[in-house]
C-alpha cells in the first residue's frame, strides 16, 4: 500500500495559487519543492532540456516580498516552458543541435504574460527538434519518458510538458500545437491539454514550424486549470498579426458543469477503423458520462477528415522549409567550421544546416522544398490547400448539428520507444485525430477518459467553433467532475525521494 | 495529370537538386534514404490528387478576420547589441555578422 502523502492527489494550478494568495505557503517554498522533485525524478524521464534553478528562486522571492504580486492569477505557481518558446535570458533550443546555447534576447508574449500572472518559470521542456514529431524521440538531446510506462514514448512534440505535468514536476506547462502536439502528448501522458483558436493566443517569440497551423496552449491537469491558463495567455497583441482581437471571455465562469441541451457530435464514420478497442470503449463511456450531464449525443460525418494526413504533411512541411530557412548560421545558433578558408557562404549554409538538422526536420524540409518548387506547386501545395477548404466546410457543416465534437485524441495508447522510428510514414498516421483541428482552426482540448488494461492512459478530445474554447472547456471540465481519470498519477521510479508540493 | 498516374521516383540527381534547393548537403546515405521516404509519402500523398476540388477556393486563413493593417511609424524594436548577441561570428563593434566570402 501507498502512504498517505504518496496517495495525495497532486495539487492543481489553482490550489497551488490559493495557497500562496491565502499566504500559506510561500512562493518560495513551492518553488524549492519543485525543483527538488525535479532533481529526484527528471534523471528518470528527462522532461526538461534546461532547469532554470537560479532565476525560479530570484523570481519567487520577488513574490514573496511584495505583497501586490500575490495577487497574480498565477502567483507562485511553477511552471514549464517548451523548449522552442523564447524567454529572455534562458537557453531556448527547440530540441535542435541548431540552437544549442541560443540565448533569446527577448520573451515570447505568453512567457511574459505568465511571469505577469505570477508564475515562476521553473525551466525548459524537451520536445521533438523543431516540435516535428510525435514521440519527442526527435530531440537532438534524447528522448522523454512516459512517467507512467518508462519503455512508452510520452506523446509529442510537447512531450517533455506532458511529462512534466503527468509527474507532478510543475502543474502547467506551455506547449505548442501545430498538427496535435498539445493534445496527443496529454493523452499519451494522462494529463489535460488544449490547443486553441489559431490566432486566440499569440505566436510571438514562438519559433515558427508551419505557420498558418502552430498555436500555443496549455498542459495541466483539469479543464479548470487550462481555462485559468488560457484567460492569462489569450488575446489581442500587436507583434502577431494573426492575433486576433475578439475579445477574451471569462473561461472559469463558463465550468457550470451543466450540460444539459449540449449537442455531442461524434463522426462515426471515420472511427470505424484503425482504432484500438480499449480507446473506442474509453471513448463510449465518456459520452456516456456526458448524456448523464444533460448532454444529447447525435451522429455526424466529416467525410474529408479522413485525408487529413497526407492534406497537413503537404501544407505543414510546405510551410516548415520555408520557415526554417532561417537557420543559416549568420544571426544566431550553430555555424559549422569551414573545411577550409575556400569554402564560400553556400558551402557554410549548406554544411551548417547539414550538421544543425536532425535527420526528421531535414526531411520534412525536403519534403516541403519538393512541394512548392517550380512545376509541383498546385498539385501538391495548392491541391492540399483546395482540400482543407473541404476540410473546413465538413466542421461548418458539423457545428449545425452539433454543438462540439468528440473523438479518441490518438488511435491507440501510447506506443513503446522505437517502435515508430525507422518508418516516418507509419509515425505521421498516428495523428489522424489531431491534425484536422490545425486544418481548420479549431479549438479542441484532450482529457483523460481512461486507462488501457496494461495502465497506459487514453484521451478524449473534444472540439468546438472557432473561439469557443468556452464549450470545450465546459464539456471536459463536466467529465472531470464526475470521473477520477485525471486524479491518478504516476508511481515515482523506485529510489526517488518522495517531495511534493 | 500524367505526373501521378505513376508513383514518384527519384533519381539520385534529383535529389541532390532537391538538397540544394533546399540548402542541405547531404551525405550518400541520406540521399538514397530520404529518395525512398519521400517516394512513399507522396505515394501516400496520392490519396489528395483524387479528390475533386473543382470550383474549391485553396483555403489562405482561417480564423482571421480582423483588419492588421496598422500605422506605418517608426517604433522601437531589438538594440543592435542584442541582435548581435547570438551570432556565431558577429562583429559588435562594426554592428554587423560576418559570413564568408560570396563571390570567389
Amino acid at each position: 500500500m501507498t502512504s498517505p502523502a504518496r496517495s495525495a492527489r497532486l495539487a492543481t494550478v489553482g490550489e497551488t495559487r490559493d495557497l500562496v494568495q491565502r499566504g500559506e505557503r510561500s512562493a518560495t517554498e513551492i518553488c524549492e519543492a519543485a525543483l527538488a522533485r525535479i532533481d529526484a525524478l527528471d534523471p528518470h524521464l528527462h522532461a526538461f532540456t534546461t532547469i532554470a534553478r537560479d532565476r525560479a528562486r530570484e523570481r519567487a522571492r520577488t513574490i514573496d516580498q511584495d505583497p501586490a504580486r500575490r495577487s497574480g492569477a498565477l502567483a507562485g505557481v511553477p511552471v514549464s516552458i517548451k523548449d522552442n518558446l523564447c524567454t529572455r535570458g534562458l537557453s531556448t533550443t527547440a530540441s535542435s543541435r541548431m540552437l544549442e546555447g541560443f540565448v533569446p534576447p527577448y520573451d515570447a508574449t505568453v512567457v511574459a504574460r505568465l511571469e505577469a500572472a505570477g508564475a515562476v518559470i521553473v525551466g525548459k521542456t524537451n520536445c521533438d527538434e523543431f516540435a516535428m514529431g510525435s514521440s519527442t524521440e526527435n530531440s537532438a538531446f534524447g528522448p522523454t519518458r512516459n512517467p507512467w510506462a518508462a519503455d512508452r514514448v510520452p506523446g509529442g512534440s510537447s512531450g517533455g510538458s506532458a511529462a512534466a505535468v503527468a509527474a507532478g514536476l510543475t502543474p502547467l506547462s506551455l506547449g505548442s500545437d501545430t498538427g496535435g502536439s498539445i493534445r496527443q502528448p496529454a493523452a499519451h501522458c494522462g494529463v489535460v491539454g488544449l490547443k486553441p483558436t489559431y490566432g486566440r493566443v499569440s505566436r510571438y517569440g514562438l519559433l515558427a514550424y508551419a505557420s498558418s497551423l502552430d498555436q500555443v496552449g496549455p498542459l495541466t491537469r483539469t479543464s479548470a486549470d487550462a481555462a485559468l491558463a488560457l484567460s492569462v495567455i489569450a488575446g489581442h497583441d500587436t507583434a502577431d498579426a494573426t492575433s486576433a482581437s475578439d475579445p477574451v471571455p471569462d473561461y472559469e465562469a463558463g465550468l457550470t458543469g451543466d450540460l444539459r441541451g449540449v449537442r455531442i457530435g461524434v463522426p462515426v464514420r471515420l472511427l470505424e477503423r484503425g482504432v484500438d478497442d480499449e480507446v473506442t470503449g474509453a471513448m463510449d463511456r465518456a459520452i456516456e458520462v456526458l448524456v448523464a450531464r444533460g448532454a444529447r449525443r447525435v451522429e455526424i460525418d466529416l467525410p474529408y477528415a479522413a485525408s487529413a494526413i497526407p492534406v497537413y504533411y503537404l501544407i505543414a512541411t510546405a510551410e516548415a522549409s520555408s520557415n526554417l530557412a532561417r537557420y543559416d548560421g549568420v544571426r544566431y545558433g550553430f555555424r559549422a567550421a569551414p573545411d577550409s578558408d575556400r569554402d564560400d557562404l553556400r558551402t557554410m549554409y549548406a554544411r551548417t544546416r547539414a550538421r544543425g538538422f536532425g535527420s526528421e526536420v531535414k526531411r520534412r524540409i525536403m519534403l516541403g522544398t519538393y512541394v512548392l518548387s517550380a512545376g509541383y506547386y498546385d498539385a501538391y501545395y495548392l491541391k492540399a490547400q483546395r482540400v482543407r477548404t473541404l476540410i473546413r466546410r465538413d466542421y461548418d457543416a458539423a457545428f449545425v448539428e452539433a454543438d462540439v465534437i468528440v473523438m479518441p485524441t490518438s488511435p491507440t495508447p501510447p506506443f513503446r520507444l522505437g517502435e515508430c522510428t525507422s518508418d516516418p510514414l507509419q509515425m505521421y498516421l498516428t495523428d489522424v485525430f489531431t491534425v484536422t483541428a490545425n486544418l481548420a482552426g479549431l479549438p479542441a482540448l484532450s482529457t483523460p477518459c481512461g486507462f488501457s488494461a496494461a495502465g497506459l492512459p487514453i484521451g478524449l478530445q473534444i472540439t468546438g467553433r472557432l473561439f469557443d474554447e468556452a464549450a470545450v472547456l465546459r464539456v471536459g471540465d463536466a467529465h472531470e467532475r464526475d470521473t477520477d481519470w485525471w486524479t491518478r498519477q504516476p508511481t515515482d521510479p523506485p529510489g526517488t525521494e518522495e517531495r511534493r508540493n | 495529370m500524367l505526373a501521378f498516374a505513376m508513383p514518384v521516383v527519384f533519381t539520385r540527381s534529383e535529389i541532390e537538386a532537391l538538397a540544394a534547393l533546399a540548402n542541405l548537403e547531404l551525405d550518400p546515405a541520406e540521399t538514397d534514404l530520404f529518395g525512398r521516404q519521400l517516394s512513399e509519402i507522396l505515394e501516400y500523398a496520392r490519396q489528395v490528387q483524387e479528390i475533386d476540388t473543382t470550383g474549391v477556393p485553396p483555403t489562405e486563413s482561417v480564423a482571421t478576420r480582423h483588419g492588421v493593417d496598422r500605422p506605418d511609424e517608426v517604433r522601437p524594436s531589438l538594440p543592435r547589441p542584442d541582435a548581435l548577441m547570438n551570432a556565431p561570428d558577429g562583429a559588435p563593434d562594426a554592428g554587423l555578422f560576418r559570413v564568408p566570402r560570396v563571390i570567389g
